[in-house]
């Protein structure tokens, strides 16, 4: 039988091994075949796909997290402490070989071992994915908390609570906006506060992304500046997509001053001082002199080239808004169409608004709508994402999408844009209007011609949902395919 | 690279029962050697490693060990306790006691080291020997064979 392991401690210099090589005698003494990651300080030599993917049974012999524990999904999995690895390691394996035995009764008749040639080594590109799967895996709590918190502030206070606090005009009142934290409960209420911690868990999305994006690349050391670089790309407003490249650069980075060999008596402070402070600095340096800039004349560019449309065709012009708004989900360009729907909204053109609220409602539902009709195309993070992007996406958070297009962009990006764009157009074309900036389907009463405003949306999703599974499909390679969905084209062959 | 261990850092006469005492024993070893700058604050992070989880293991083997800023250098200090000290483990007190230092910090070659000691330390054959060991030197020559391979 085949198996593999992941061992893991604390500090990962002793036990982590010792785990190791504990399971490594106790599967060779019973004639299993095991391959071990050992998840410590020397670095870990990650487990190969084919690896994965050969195994009948996983062991997590772990004390903290094991990293990256979405490759393992679908597998028979026994899970024990380090300590028992070490002391019982025959244990465990006999567990393991259990599970699979177990796993394989409850299972299809096994199916045969893929025909095709396997590529070896995990290809740039699966790297890619899984990199930005890490950072997507430790993003997913803040985008679920952070959304459902705002949601629910809209349905208990109404629309206006975001004005409230944050300050700014709702249907033509004034709102002076909740200076200091200690007053929001009194002044704003529960939903004030609850709107207000939304918001702030909002803010770390793109800092976690891109910190955890680092930290699967280059291990601990990747962290800090994937956050800082984050952090900027929330300043530079450069949106989820510069959180994705501050999060590369950082770990690129990181990698690379890891490789520098140097004297012994500086090799000390390379990692407490160094690293940290040339890695933060080179990636908040690049973010700043060399995104930021180009980042805010595009920005303009767009908002002056959207200025100068005036006279073009409505439905046009809502296809165009309503694929900004799905283009970067609450990034740059998301916000240059926005503005523009708040704008036109301030001079009572009431139709734009409708078009841009309905386009940035339509990416979290239309991938909502996509991981129930074609769940084997999605992993179960994204699954579990897709589960509260239904609330984000009916509340108007468009950050609801940034899960599935963080993880995959060039697929779901499309997707998003083209749906977008229907639900832009659709709306346009029927001729809805919206009094309100914000508050999704919690502020239908201020919608014009609702029934036109749902069709927008309904169309908008589907188009979404359509678009993403059909790009989901092409250029996979067999190692990005999700277990589930290998699994079941090959039963598809065999039957 | 200086040597993972040396004689002046084994102890075969370590004093028993208490954890603390054993560890400090073997840490201010390290300290005359150099290779740890400041005992009290390598000893603190080897308390909070050993307060997260016990760091002893059945068949008596005690694993006191931080990565710490207080370190210059990998180093492995041994000791043996005929007594025993109580390390956690569920079998009862440990007569080896393994206090590894490792630098704070990642990635570098020397976790190479300490990973494949800490391998050993699961062979049967290698504890026996360590137990069995008449001097110090013997103590040395036998783990840089089985550690170093040499």
């Amino acid at each position: 039988m085949k198996l593999v392991a992941v061992t893991s401690c604390p500090t990962g210099i002793a036990h982590t091994y010792m785990a190791a090589e504990a399971l490594e005698q106790a599967a060779e003494a019973a004639g299993h075949e095991i391959a071990v990651e050992t998840q410590g300080a020397a670095g870990a030599t990650a487990l190969t796909a084919e690896q994965i993917a050969a195994a009948d049974a996983v062991v997590f012999a772990a004390d903290v997290d094991v990293r990256d524990k979405e490759r393992f999904e679908g597998k028979p999995t026994v899970t024990g402490s380090v300590k028992r690895a070490i002391n019982d390691a025959a244990g465990l394996i006999t567990e393991a070989v259990d599970a699979s035995k177990n796993a394989s009764k409850h299972a299809a008749p096994a199916s045969p071992p893929p025909a095709r040639a396997q590529n070896v080594a995990l290809g740039f590109g699966s790297r890619l994915r899984q990199w930005l799967m890490t950072g997507v895996s430790y993003m997913i709590p803040f985008v679920a908390a952070g959304g459902i918190l705002i949601a629910l502030s809209f349905v208990i206070g109404g629309a206006e609570i975001a004005v409230m606090v944050d300050g700014g005009t709702f249907q033509g009142t004034e709102y002076p906006g909740v200076a200091s934290l200690s007053d929001l409960f009194s002044e704003a209420g529960i939903a004030g506060v609850m709107y207000k911690i939304g918001s702030l868990a909002f803010e770390m999305l793109v800092p976690i992304l891109a910190g955890f994006i680092a930290f699967g690349m280059a291990d601990r050391m990747g962290i800090a500046p994937g956050v800082v670089g984050g952090l900027i790309a929330v300043e530079i407003e450069a949106g989820f997509l510069g959180g994705l490249v501050a999060g590369l650069l950082a770990g690129a980075v990181t990698m690379a001053l890891k490789q520098i060999k140097v004297p012994r008596g500086v090799s000390g402070i390379m990692p407490v001082v160094v690293i940290p402070l040339l890695s933060v600095f080179v990636v908040g340096f690049i973010m700043i002199v060399v995104a930021g800039g180009p980042i805010a004349s595009v920005q303009s560019a767009l908002t002056g080239w959207l200025g100068g449309l005036a006279g073009v065709n409505a439905v046009l012009l809502g296809a165009l808004l309503g694929a900004m708004m799905g283009f970067d989900l609450g990034g740059p360009v998301n916000k240059v169409a926005y503005l523009f729907g708040t704008a036109a909204l301030a001079s009572s053109n009431l139709t734009v608004m409708a078009a841009v609220m309905a386009a940035g409602m339509v990416p979290p539902l239309g991938l909502a709508l996509a991981t129930v009709i074609r769940r084997k195309l999605f992993s179960q993070q994204e699954r579990q994402a897709g589960e509260a992007a239904w609330l984000l996406g009916l509340s108007f958070i468009t950050e609801g999408a940034i899960p599935f297009a963080a993880a995959d962009p060039l697929r779901v990006i499309p997707s998003t844009v083209v749906g977008g764009a229907a639900a832009g157009a659709t709306s346009m074309a029927v001729g809805s209007t919206l009094m309100a900036p914000h508050g999704g389907i919690w502020v239908i009463g201020l919608i014009g011609n609702p029934l036109g405003y749902l069709l927008a949306i309904v169309v908008g999703s589907a188009v979404t949902c359509g678009v993403v599974v059909a790009a989901k499909h092409v250029g996979r390679s067999p190692a990005e395919t999700s277990p589930q969905a290998e699994a079941s084209t090959r039963q598809a062959v065999a039957a | 690279m200086s040597d993972l261990i040396t004689v002046d850092l084994v102890e075969l006469d370590l004093p028993g029962q208490d954890r603390k005492a054993a560890t400090a024993a073997l840490a201010n070893r390290l300290a005359k050697e150099g290779r740890v700058t400041d005992v009290e604050g390598f000893l603190a992070d080897v308390r909070a490693r050993e307060e997260q989880l016990p760091t002893g293991i059945e068949g008596g083997i005690g694993i006191p060990h931080a990565r710490s800023a207080h370190v210059t250098t990998p180093s492995l200090a041994f000791g043996r306790c005929a007594d025993g000290v109580d390390f956690g483990a569920s079998d009862g007190p440990a007569d080896l006691v393994f206090l590894i230092a490792a630098p704070d910090g990642e990635g570098a070659e020397h976790m190479t080291i300490l990973a494949s000691l800490a391998r050993r330390l699961v062979h049967d054959s290698f504890k026996n020997a360590l137990r069995t060991a008449p001097t110090p030197d013997a103590v040395v020559t036998l783990i840089e064979k089985e550690v170093l391979g040499r």
